[in-house]
């Protein structure tokens, strides 16, 4: 399926869109702080309506995950072909964009995210310029990563991401910013360097034959590499269940496992957050960890089936630790928002767990835990956000008895809580059933050790909208005003779709069913 | 006789225009004196018109002087990137503050740049070794008595002196081994020493002895550890344009030598595709002392690169930990391996070059020289600060960017011929190197300019030069296939 508008296809102007936003951001004055930000809204907003295109269009039967032909809105052109050499054969590097049942959903959930993000950085004052043009650039970055289908291409995006996030953090961040900027920074690079090496340790090791020419082409294509009949002789990578595979597997799981953030990768994250602008909170939380998880799904799973079973376990009993110490680590917080950031590291837990079972259920239960903790964490972001901006506090005991002071707020905020909690009705139920369940089928040890997890989280949550909401009101806080129609704008989307997804799942399981079997099935019969 | 004569200045055109371009220099040194910077417009004029006959040379292959040299694409690849840097030094050199303090002397400069240019040319295309040896010491010491140009300041004299001493030193060594070469081959000419080599010696011993004197005297010029201890003094000690031409040209001119040498001289022609490389000496595991080396290099220049607060201190170290990188690409002496030299040094050559002029830039307007001095400087001038930036994200490595692709290449061609603890190493000292660029961009951006300190300008030239280095850095990220092209077609080298 292609779907093209003025002749350049959709995933190109869902991806860039913003990058024309930076640039005509960047060709205005300083002074013009509206224009700017509207340029941005516009963008980010079109992205939004683009994605809506997408989600209507996309065949909901067609498999991906290895097989080119049923990718949908692929695109695909040249970009750096070397010719035959003696001793290194030809080159190939393609512009390689495509989307299958597992990427639709995070583009849809990116979309959504990034606009609620303009909406909410509409109050930052502090050199709107450069702000707004760093964040487009990490837009596209992120949408980037989801769409391609070349390694390079993928890594490129990928690392584009660092540097806006380390000045985004850096420069509007809280007080101890610098630290939490470089510390992102150095955890991320470590993991790209890994990525790099793996990337190029692959490439040397596969090169599939030209139907035209009938050459030998080494190529950074990740369908190319899924299949084992295009591995080379003697290639470092080469074989099945070999220590280098092993090892190159551990290396991208390392990587990735650092954006997730699983236990024991997991320290950046409670630094970043709390330091972080809300807005930027908001985007690392509802969109960066799920690269982790995504890459897992895109990469590790399918290029290296071997190792995957393998290290299964291993993978399962992380996901485990990740949930529990989150959970328990949350419970320990008395900042309001690095409770949230540790009750992440819970709930991706939970993704992991979900999709190293390895069956349909696990993993369209991961998968959709992962476009639903996007949602939810940005309601409880956005809900810190909007006490910090009127009180310049965070600690959860400063606060007491909001409800009286602002009923619209705690309304949504705690819809958004009871969704993190995994209350039924809710869209973060829905998700974490189907993990578990498939969880369980697979390891029912660590399935029944990680489901403590959840009345820890109903413990904090608990605890922590007891704190807040109810009680007696400091006398400090007696002036709160409401929600205003901006800050409304921004929470509304996001309530409706925890609640449309908590009653009626299906058209979000629909999108990613077989896809996602598809890819259960061709990890389990270990690539074949 | 003259025919062959006759013919082979036809081909040396571009080292002959450079000896004009110096002595019409010292001439209009002593009799103009009206017009401003003339000398450095005869040098421009100069390095355009020897550019233009190079890029004439373009495919050529021959032989010339009686197999002293060569013209052949891989000489053209590299005097077009030493031509290219030596424009820009030329460039930076014409608005800069340390340099007009010796406006009177400034002659003598441009005079000694040119001896430089003309003994990194030579150096690109000798097949001699006595001409190898003579177009170094060419360099050599031109690049002494620049070092310690600025000689008021006590640093500079410093430097220079260091920098002698080290240079005489190892420069001895070198022609002791080279002595030791041509006593066990007969020959001075690399092709027949490789034919001599071939055919078998008995002298193993004084064949590795000599080997290794020779890479103690390249090693020098590169700045690799553990030769290495002059660069961060006569960095700081010269004048910062001489201390970036250093770091580029001087760099690239050595590799040529470097790479020329080796892959002829001991390359066992027929072997080649099986093996590869070093086939002709035995004894040492070339490859893994070279291997080592450049690990030792990317380890002691990243990691004092840390703790370094002077700007060109730090550019110092971060120039030797790219010289280990780059040696990485020489331990696989496959096509594949120097393909990636040559991607890596031509990307170099605009991201370490933009640096420099950044660093030059602000240190017109501000004087400063300290990293800390930094402070708010991204605020105070954006444009030289998203440029700095871009330059220092690109020496690290990260993409989008030209630094990326070059560190791409390497890590390609090392992980393809199975040295994974190298690439480890390099992957490791990578983000190493992350803190100390980082630093800088840090400094730049997040602390506030002081209530006293004014935005800092550029004029038009400025920044048209900045742009100049800020394109290609950016764009070589993105779009690099030309630049493999053109690296792929000139590994082509006479006779090989």
């Amino acid at each position: 399926m292609e779907l093209q508008i003025f002749g350049i296809g959709i995933l190109t102007w869902i991806v860039f869109i913003p990058i024309v936003g930076m640039i005509t951001i960047l060709l205005l004055p300083d002074k013009n702080r509206n224009a700017i930000r509207w340029i941005a809204a516009i963008a980010t907003g079109i992205q939004v309506i683009l994605a809506g295109v997408i989600f209507a269009a996309f065949d909901r039967t067609k498999l991906g995950i290895n097989d080119a032909e049923s990718f949908q809105f692929m695109e695909k052109f040249s970009w750096i072909t070397v010719e035959a050499v003696p001793w290194v054969g030809r080159i190939e590097i393609n512009y390689f964009l495509g989307i299958d049942g597992l990427s639709v959903l995070m583009i849809i959930l990116t979309s959504i995210i990034a606009f609620i993000g303009v909406i909410s950085s509409w109050n930052i004052d502090k050199m709107v310029k450069g702000y707004f043009t760093l964040y487009l650039l990490l837009v596209t970055g992120m949408m980037g990563v989801f769409v391609a289908l070349d390694f390079f291409l993928f890594f490129i995006f990928w690392e584009v991401m660092l540097l806006p996030m380390y000045f985004l953090i850096g420069l509007w961040g809280g007080p101890r910013r610098e630290y939490a900027a470089i510390k992102f920074f150095l955890y991320t690079f470590v993991g790209g360097i890994l990525m790099l090496l793996t990337m190029l340790a692959l490439y040397f090791s596969v090169a599939y034959t030209d139907p035209a020419t009938g050459q030998s082409v080494h190529t950074f294509n990740i369908l190319h590499m899924m299949n084992p009949a295009n591995y080379v002789d003697g290639g470092l990578l080469s074989g099945v269940d070999t220590t280098w595979r092993y090892v190159a597997w551990m290396a991208l799981f390392i990587n990735f496992a650092i954006k997730i953030p699983l236990f024991p990768f997991h320290t950046w994250l409670p630094d970043a957050h709390v330091e972080a602008p809300t807005p930027i909170s908001v985007i690392l939380a509802g969109v960066l960890l799920k690269l982790g998880t995504y890459g897992l799904l895109r990469i590790n799973f399918p290029i290296f089936p071997d190792a995957t079973v393998y290290f299964i376990y291993f993978m399962a009993a992380l996901g485990m630790i990740s949930i529990i110490y989150g959970a328990f680590c949350a419970m320990a917080q008395d900042d309001f928002k690095k409770l949230i950031a540790y009750s992440s590291i819970s709930h991706m837990g939970i993704v992991v767990l979900g999709i190293a079972a390895l069956n349909t259920q696990g993993m369209v239960g991961g998968v959709l835990q992962m476009f639903n903790h996007g949602i939810i964490t940005a309601v409880l972001f956005l809900s810190v956000g909007v006490l910090y901006d009127r009180t310049q506090k965070r600690g959860l005991y400063d606060f007491g008895g909001i409800a009286n002071q602002m009923p619209k707020y705690t309304g949504l905020a705690m819809i958004g809580m009871f969704a993190a909690l995994g209350l039924p009705g809710l869209n973060g139920f829905v998700s974490e059933l189907f993990s578990f369940l498939g969880a369980f089928e697979a390891y029912k040890w660590i399935t029944i050790i990680s489901v403590t997890g959840i009345i820890i989280t109903a413990g904090y949550i608990l605890w922590t909208i007891q704190r807040v909401f109810l009680g007696e009101t400091p006398e400090k806080l007696t002036n709160l005003k409401d929600l205003t129609p901006r800050e409304i704008l921004m929470f509304v989307p996001l309530i409706v779709l925890i609640i449309l997804l908590g009653i009626y799942p299906s058209p979000a399981i629909e999108l990613m069913n077989s896809s996602l079997s598809h890819l259960v099935e061709f990890v389990t019969g270990g690539g074949l | 006789m003259v025919e062959q004569t006759l013919h082979s200045i036809s081909l040396y055109l571009p080292e002959i225009v450079i000896v004009v371009t110096l002595c019409v220099i010292i001439v209009a040194d002593l009799l103009v004196k009206g017009i401003k910077q003339v000398a450095a417009w005869i040098m421009l004029a100069g390095l355009f018109v020897s550019g233009f006959f190079v890029m004439l040379q373009t495919g050529t292959t021959d032989s010339i002087f009686y197999d002293m040299a060569a013209v052949d694409p891989f000489a053209v690849f590299f005097k077009v990137l030493l031509i290219l840097t030596g424009i820009f030094i030329v460039l930076f050199s014409m608005k800069n503050t340390e340099l007009e303090e010796y406006s009177t002397r400034i002659g003598e400069y441009y005079m000694l740049f040119a001896g430089m240019m003309l003994g990194m040319m030579m150096m690109a295309g000798a097949t001699n070794l006595l001409l190898m040896f003579l177009a170094l010491e060419v360099t050599s010491i031109s690049s002494y008595v620049l070092a310690g140009y600025t000689k008021k300041s006590t640093r500079s004299s410093e430097g220079a002196m260091k920098y002698i001493i080290y240079g005489a030193v190892s420069s001895g060594i070198m022609l002791y081994g080279i002595s030791l070469l041509i006593g066990v081959t007969a020959s001075t000419d690399i092709y027949a020493i490789n034919e001599a080599l071939n055919a078998g010696t008995e002298q193993t011993l004084i064949l590795n002895l000599s080997v290794l004197m020779i890479i103690v005297g390249l090693g020098f010029k590169i700045a690799v550890v553990p030769f290495h201890f002059w660069a961060p003094d006569v960095y700081e000690g010269s004048p910062i344009t001489i201390a970036a031409l250093l770091a580029v040209a001087s760099k690239i001119a050595a590799f040529a030598l470097l790479i020329r040498f080796f892959s002829v001289t001991f390359i066992d022609s027929a072997g080649l595709s099986v093996t590869g490389t070093w086939s002709s000496i035995e004894g040492i595991h070339w490859d893994v002392l070279l291997g080592g080396m450049a690990a030792l290099a990317m380890i002691v220049g990243n990691l004092t690169a840390l703790r370094q607060d002077n700007i060109k201190r730090m550019l110092a170290y971060s120039s030797i930990a790219h010289a280990g990188y780059i040696l990485m690409g020489l331990v696989i002496l496959t096509s594949e391996g120097l393909t990636s030299v040559m991607v890596y040094l031509f990307i170099y050559l605009f991201m370490n070059l933009g640096a420099f002029y950044v660093a030059i830039l602000f240190m017109n307007k501000t004087g400063t020289e300290s990293i800390e001095g930094y402070k708010g400087f991204g605020h105070r001038s954006p444009l030289a600060g998203v440029a700095m930036t871009i330059f220092l994200v690109s020496l690290t490595g990260l993409p989008p960017t030209g630094g990326f692709v070059a560190k791409l290449y390497i890590f390609g061609a090392a992980i393809s011929a199975g040295w994974i603890w190298l690439v480890a190493i390099a992957g490791i000292t990578t983000v190493i190197s992350l803190f100390y660029y980082i630093r800088v961009v840090r400094n730049m951006y997040f602390f506030k300019p002081g209530e006293s300190d004014e935005a800092i300008t550029f004029d038009t030239t400025s920044k048209i030069i900045l742009f100049a280095l800020l394109i290609p850095t950016l764009l070589l990220g993105v779009y690099f296939q030309p630049v493999l092209e053109f690296a792929r077609n000139s590994m082509l080298m006479f006779g090989f």
